[in-house]
């Protein structure tokens, strides 16, 4: 048990085994197998994780640095004095994460068996999906903003491959589909370039690039109280119990006996630092305190802390960052560094000003869209600053940046997604902005918040993707069924993922439309489904930041949320009320049992999940304690974040807040119900009742044109861009150097020269004479035959990769030894 | 200042075995252009002639020991021991070949020349003291089997066996000598005691000298590693040991192999041995690599081996998984202290590997037709029936190609598997044990084809005076070493290559 | 110069070598113009146009009397200084002279014999 957090590499190495086994032998498995091993990896992944957070229950949740084996001393360079070892962290935030990841990530696993059913690249697409939880994981479960990095571009690029996926799709689609994978590509390489400055400027300033050290201490006020709590209820004569409180309370960071002795940076020594946190080594110390040993980190040397550790040691001392020109205060340089690395989330989270790639991104397989552009990726961004709150609770401009933005997106993206027609395009707009939602969260200091709804977003929204790609495949069967019927030339226009082509699923498919409906309800922020409780909790602590900045966020996320209800409840009576609208529709049916389970799965959890940080006090949102009674207290899981989460604190029920809020949804989905209710979702010239109706024919274009910012960027960026591209090469170079200067300065009388030499003197008689003579020499040569060498050249390529590789292993010890 | 040498300087005793055979190559060049073309087996004669000279001047230097061209040339007991086998395996390709060439009409006088130059590289390799030595040497040995390779000529397999080897070999080269240069780079010194004296100032400097060192060491490596076919380095091998003529591939599957791991030993054992990567430590810092190395052959070789159905394919694999075989002693070698008992095991090693892989080779060319067709593992059913005596022969070759006791092969394997062990390299002994066990798998089904399978048996028609000496020579070798193994040891127990190193 | 080592010559030479194929390179797109025709695009070699196969066989004479040359080509690079100096040398200096004579003469009366000096 207290070995648990030992089991952390093998939650990256699953997902790596099932990965390398699709790559190579994917093909040749088969379906069934190659989808059951991917899926087998994820599930295992998941159980591993488990496992850390039963270790984390039972001890009082203290965090745990592991060192993989045969990594430690992953990046050291002795000579410039950098020491990045790869060591993965087990606490709450990276195993909330973990769970999320894994969790989702097996369901989709499964769900994508059914869905890829018969595509080519089968086996590939497990092992991509494998590859990607693989760096997801290295992401959250990194000690050091570099592993982060690993694992940020990783996932980029497990996006970039999975966008891609069906690059070679017939009729145009593939080619939009390669565009989409270059476009997400691109716009988050800019992102990337914001994350990598702030890590070069991270490392400059502090020296390191750990979160924490082993055994420093995340969260010293939650130590503190944790102390505080065990020697009151054990008293003086609390001694070694070596039984259970010896085992549940002294293990973790702060408990290693040998802290002092080894806060050396030598990885070896965080290894047996490891080691002496396990309680067998306790058992044998016997005498060793029955308590954590330390409540704070004074005892550790300001060069020997992390990152974050660091950060609030030099915010106390006022400490100066020297770059060589200037000198900063230190909290100027955390607004610098928080900026660049808020460049990079609002990349990877998708957020204003480069969410564009997002909605495009939908172009992958719609399991792709689940797991990585909807439930975990990009929440990449979000978990990122989380991480990173010390650094953002003290860097306040950056905070109302953040928050700025966050709203901004939320809004914007929810008032686009009520104009699109595309079923997964909608949700896309809907995940830019619930991201948006968090954000914003982290942007008024709620990162408790953030996370929360982080994961039960994670829930609903794997729920509404996995439930759209439920209703494509039905109308897609649905279509295939009737145009085999039929005449096949209708092929070209149908779009399986347009609502317009829907409609009446209600009957052709319940068990996808009632976990949607679950799904929908919970996106809304109705009452008592999940995404009530985090949303509220956001708006709650948007309040209770007492701010103007807080406030005119709060308005822009209430307001959002309201538009959020809207889109969801339009999309519900367009694709399952009223009348089927196409013959596929009529024909459509309920898809296969491996891809409705996780969508019952998912219902519960977004039912369910909720109710694991309900508010304390709520009145009758609670039923006056009920829920709090029956899942085990108010607010737990932000109570389980805190150890890990400095900053992550609880708020406290706004009711009035979640009156309005609540009113304002159900009001929306009353008006989308009157809009788009009895029939009438569509309109006789297939477009938007809004549209039809003058006064809100605007509104409604506006949003239909994603309020023209892909072609704000295409006509700012793309397009002067290529002007200037074209004068440069085609006026300046060609036309004007080439066309007059070479032409008709010096073209001409070398023309002249040249023509008499070549044409009538050297092809005339020279080449006359030399062609006589070849052809003699070839027609003697002819009969006789070359020598085959064919495979030399494959063997000395072995022999090169041989080379390669003995001179890796060679160099590896001391690349590692950092002599 | 430079100074210019004298003769005496350049102490020509101690050279002279492998200069006689040099000089006798030369001389038979000549000599040759006088011989009639029908009358080519006097050529042959002469080459063992300068052979047996040769071997005795070995046996009469074999106790002494010292440098010659200025250091350049080392001669001792590894040498003697070394040059026995090689002067044994050219003695025995040479009466190997003569009945083969006639058959296969290719007999050329320029032929005993290439072998008798190609030995003494491999001689020249056994005594190298310097590493521009040990490049000259490896040219020496491996030019003069790029053209016996082709000897068949313009039989298509036999030319692109030898096109092949050219290329290849060309290229392996060039690695070699990059490696040198970077060794030089780091040491500032080709000479192997000289480089053995630097090391140490490297490792208390480590950086880029000891990176330099690193990567001319792997780079060596692979030149060497070429030449004795240790995977990754081994795709040659089958192609080129199938189409050659067959006692050529004989001779170059001992001979090269002796050769390249002589060079191998001597600047593993003589200039690197204490290159560690930090102070303290006992195992060489290239250990590691020739321990994987090792592995690597002999899994691949051995598994590879079970699916052929041409014997001399069959042998290459097997030749390529007994290189893993004397690289697990190379490797051992790299463990303070146990350098001069894994030395005497890759000798002993080599010298049983030479006794039955030449035996085993005769059989082989025994029983192939004039056109070089009917070298399947096939072709050796009812062979207990027609030839029995050779049937006898091949099950004793076999027997201690797997590491039967009381045949050489086994008091090879029992002394490369100690040195091992006592090296702590228990994994990979482990590994050793085990492909032991599955080669057991191709060899024995030679045996079993001969004996227990019903089939016409081939005549062998191969089976002339002159190769049933050479194989009785071989079976006579394979036995003696096998119970009697002391005469070898006793020979090999001489043999200090390396530096005791107590202190490190 | 103290700062610049001889690690640092080598960047420098590095540098340089990087630059001199460039900036010919280069230079020519800067004046050349730029109008191609079909005879300036075909294949240059030699100012020959080629003709079939460019993996032609050619007499193994060629390659013998290239041999042959190269041979003594050597032989007179090495022993011109030898001979210059001769009267200042030693045993050893004319011993190892002598050797290589003799190793030259080995091979040069062999090819005599295999009448690889006669042109077929």
């Amino acid at each position: 048990m207290e070995n648990l957090p030992q089991l952390v590499p093998l939650v990256v190495f699953i997902p790596l085994v099932g990965m390398i086994i699709n790559l190579l032998w994917g093909a040749r498995l088969g379906e069934q197998w190659a989808g059951w091993i991917g899926s087998g990896a994820a599930i295992l992944s998941f159980l591993v994780s488990f496992l850390l957070l039963t270790y984390l229950t039972g001890s009082n949740y203290q965090s745990v640095v592991v060192n993989p084996p045969f990594l430690d001393g992953w990046l050291s360079i002795g000579s410039i004095n950098l020491e990045i070892p790869w060591q993965q962290r087990v606490d709450t935030l990276s195993v909330t994460m973990m769970l999320v990841v894994t969790g989702v990530g097996s369901l989709i696993h499964i769900y994508a068996i059914g869905y890829m059913h018969g595509d080519e690249r089968f086996p590939r697409f497990f092992a991509f999906l494998n590859m990607f939880l693989v760096f997801m994981l290295i992401l959250v479960t990194g000690n050091n903003f570099l592993m982060m990095f690993v694992g940020w571009e990783g996932v980029g690029l497990c996006s970039y491959l999975l966008i891609g996926f069906w690059f070679d799709k017939a009729k145009g689609v593939g080619w939009k589909n390669s565009l989409a994978a270059r476009k997400a590509m691109i716009l988050n390489r800019i992102g990337d370039f914001g994350m990598l400055m702030g890590i070069f400027l991270i490392f400059w300033t502090f020296g390191t690039l750990d979160y924490y050290k082993p055994g420093e201490i995340a969260n010293v006020e939650y130590q503190e109280h944790l102390v505080a709590q065990l020697t009151g209820e054990h008293g003086e004569a609390a001694a070694p119990a070596e039984g259970e409180h010896g085992a549940t309370t002294t293990e973790g960071e702060a408990a290693a006996p040998a802290a002092e002795g080894e806060h050396t940076e030598a990885p070896v020594a965080e290894g047996e630092h490891g080691e002496a946190a396990a309680p067998a080594a306790e058992g044998e110390h016997a005498v060793g305190p029955a308590i954590p040993e330390y409540v704070n980190n004074d005892h550790i040397a300001t060069d020997q802390l992390g990152v974050f550790g660091k950060a609030q040691r030099m915010l106390e001392d006022g400490a100066e960052v020297n770059f060589g020109v200037v000198s900063l205060p230190i909290e100027t340089v955390l607004v610098l560094i928080t900026l660049f690395l808020l460049l990079g989330a609002t990349g990877k989270s998708a957020q204003i000003p480069l969410f564009v790639w997002l909605p495009d991104a939908m172009a992958g397989p719609t399991p792709v869209s689940a797991l990585i552009h909807a439930a975990t990726m990009v929440t990449a961004g979000v978990y990122m600053m989380v991480r990173s709150n010390v650094l953002y609770h003290n860097a306040e401009t950056t905070s109302l940046v953040v928050a700025l933005i966050g709203a901004t997106t939320a809004l914007a993206a929810g008032y686009i997604a009520i104009g699109q027609w595309d079923i997964k395009r909608v949700l896309a707009y809907s995940t830019i902005s619930q991201l948006g939602f968090m954000v914003a969260a982290v942007g008024i200091g709620a990162y408790g918040a953030a996370m929360f709804h982080l994961v039960t977003h994670a829930f609903f929204k794997a729920l509404l993707f996995l439930g759209s790609g439920s209703v494509i495949h039905g109308v897609e069967h649905g279509h295939h069924d009737v145009s085999h019927g039929h005449d096949h030339h209708h092929d070209h226009d149908f779009d399986p993922q347009d609502m317009r082509n829907m409609g009446g699923l209600r009957n052709k498919m319940p068990i996808t439309f009632l976990t949607y409906l679950v799904g929908t309800l919970a996106l809304a922020g109705i009452w008592p489904f999940a995404g009530f409780w985090s949303k509220d909790e956001i708006l709650a602590d948007a309040w209770l930041s007492n701010t103007a900045g807080g406030y005119v966020v709060l308005a822009m996320l209430v307001i959002a949320a309201a538009f959020t209800a809207f889109y969801m409840w339009r999309q519900i009576e367009m694709v399952f009320f009223g009348k089927p609208r196409t013959e596929a529709a009529e024909h459509a049916h309920e898809s296969t049992p491996a891809m409705l389970w996780p969508l019952v799965i998912l219902a519960f959890f977004a039912l369910l999940a909720g109710f694991y940080n309900v508010p304390a006090n709520a009145g009758p949102f609670t039923i006056f304690g009920f829920f709090e009674w029956l899942f085990g207290g108010a607010h737990s899981f932000t109570v389980f974040l805190e150890p890990s989460v400095a900053y992550a604190h609880a708020g406290e029920f706004q009711g009035g807040i979640a009156a309005v809020a609540l009113i304002l949804a159900l009001g929306a989905i009353l008006l989308a119900r009157r809009v788009y209710g009895d029939n009438k979702s569509v309109t006789a010239d297939n477009t938007d009742p809004l549209y039809v109706n003058p006064a809100t024919r605007q509104i409604w274009s506006l949003a239909n044109a994603r309020l023209y910012w892909d072609e704000t960027y295409n006509r700012l960026l793309e397009q002067p861009f290529n002007a200037i591209g074209n004068f440069l090469a085609h006026t300046l170079d060609w036309t004007f150097w080439h066309d007059y200067v070479h032409e008709k300065v010096v073209g001409r009388g070398f023309n002249a020269l040249g023509d008499l030499l070549s044409s009538p003197v050297d092809l005339g008689i020279i080449d006359g004479i030399v062609n006589g003579l070849g052809r003699l020499v070839s027609w003697l040569a002819g009969g006789l035959r070359r020598i085959q060498t064919g495979y030399v050249r494959t063997y000395a390529i072995t022999l090169l990769l041989g080379v390669v590789l003995v001179i890796i292993i060679l160099l590896l010890p001391m690349l590692q030894s950092g002599s | 200042m430079f100074q210019v040498p004298t003769i005496a300087d350049l102490n020509l005793g101690l050279t002279l075995p492998a200069l006689s055979l040099a000089l006798g190559a030369c001389v038979l060049l000549l000599l040759d252009l006088f011989v009639p073309r029908e009358r080519k087996e006097i050529t042959a004669w002469l080459a063992m002639a300068g052979i047996a000279v040769s071997f005795v001047l070995n046996l009469a230097g074999f106790n002494e020991s010292g440098t010659a061209f200025l250091g350049t040339f080392a001669a001792d007991q590894f040498t003697g021991f070394l040059n026995i086998v090689i002067l044994i395996t050219a003695f025995l390709g040479v009466l190997l070949s003569l009945d083969y060439l006639k058959r296969a009409k290719i007999e050329r006088g320029e032929y005993y020349v290439l072998l008798l130059l190609s030995a003494a590289g491999m001689m020249f390799m056994s005594s190298a003291n310097d590493l521009i030595v040990v490049f000259i040497a490896l040219e020496l040995l491996s030019i003069p089997l790029y053209i016996m390779a082709t000897f068949r000529a313009p039989d298509l397999k036999s030319e692109e066996s030898g096109m092949k080897y050219f290329i290849l070999g060309a290229f392996a080269g060039a690695f070699f000598v990059y490696g040198a240069a970077l060794v030089y780079g780091a040491t500032g010194t080709t000479n192997l005691p000289e480089i053995f004296a630097a090391v140490n100032g490297i490792i208390a400097a480590g950086g880029s000298q000891m990176f330099l060192l690193l990567m001319g060491t792997g780079l060596i490596l692979v030149g060497l590693g070429f030449k004795v076919a240790v995977v990754p380095f081994h795709m040659w091998t089958p192609d080129v040991y199938e189409g050659a003529p067959t006692p050529v591939t004989a001779f170059m599957s001992v001979g090269a192999k002796a050769g390249g791991f002589a060079g191998l030993l001597r600047i593993m054992v003589v200039a690197l041995p204490v290159f560690v990567l930090k102070d303290g430590q006992t195992a060489a810092a290239w250990q590691q690599t020739f321990w994987l190395v090792a592995a690597a052959t002999l899994i691949l070789g051995n598994i590879v081996a079970i699916a052929q159905t041409n014997v001399k394919r069959m042998l290459a694999y097997s030749s390529i998984a007994h290189a893993g075989y004397i690289m697990m002693a190379v490797a051992a070698a790299g463990t303070a202290g146990v350098a001069n008992e894994a030395t005497r095991a890759a000798l002993l090693y080599l010298m049983a590997y030479m006794f039955t892989n030449l035996g085993a080779f005769g059989i082989a060319l025994a029983i192939e037709k004039d056109d070089g067709s009917d070298t399947g593992v096939d072709n050796f059913i009812g062979l207990a029936k027609s030839k029995p005596a050779l049937a006898a022969m091949m099950t004793v070759f076999m027997l201690s190609l797997t590491g039967i006791p009381l045949t050489g092969g086994f008091v090879g394997k029992w002394f490369v598997f100690k040195s091992a062990l006592d090296a702590g390299l228990v994994p990979l002994a482990i590994i050793g044990v085990l492909t032991s066990v599955i080669s057991a798998f191709y060899y024995v089904r030679i045996i079993v084809n001969m004996y227990l399978k019903d089939g016409e048996g081939d005549p062998a028609a191969g089976a002339t005076r002159y190769v049933n000496w050479a194989i009785y020579v071989a079976f006579a070798g394979t036995l003696l070493m096998g119970i009697f193994p002391w005469i070898a040891t006793n020979l090999s127990d001489t043999v200090v290559l390396a530096v005791e190193m107590f202190v490190r | 110069m103290a700062v610049l080592n001889e690690w640092a010559f080598i960047g420098v030479f590095f540098a340089v070598a990087w630059v001199f194929p460039f900036a010919p390179i280069f230079l020519a797109r800067l004046v050349a113009p730029r109008k191609p025709n079909p005879i300036k695009q075909s294949t240059y070699e030699c100012g020959v146009e080629t003709v079939g196969d460019t993996w032609v066989q050619f007499k193994v004479q060629y390659y013998i009397y290239g041999l042959i040359f190269l041979v003594f080509d050597v032989e007179m690079i090495f022993l011109f200084p030898w001979a210059v100096a001769y009267r200042e040398l030693d045993f050893f200096a004319f011993a190892a002279g002598f050797l290589f004579i003799f190793l030259l003469a080995d091979a040069l009366i062999y090819a005599w014999r295999k009448d690889a000096l006669e042109w077929v």
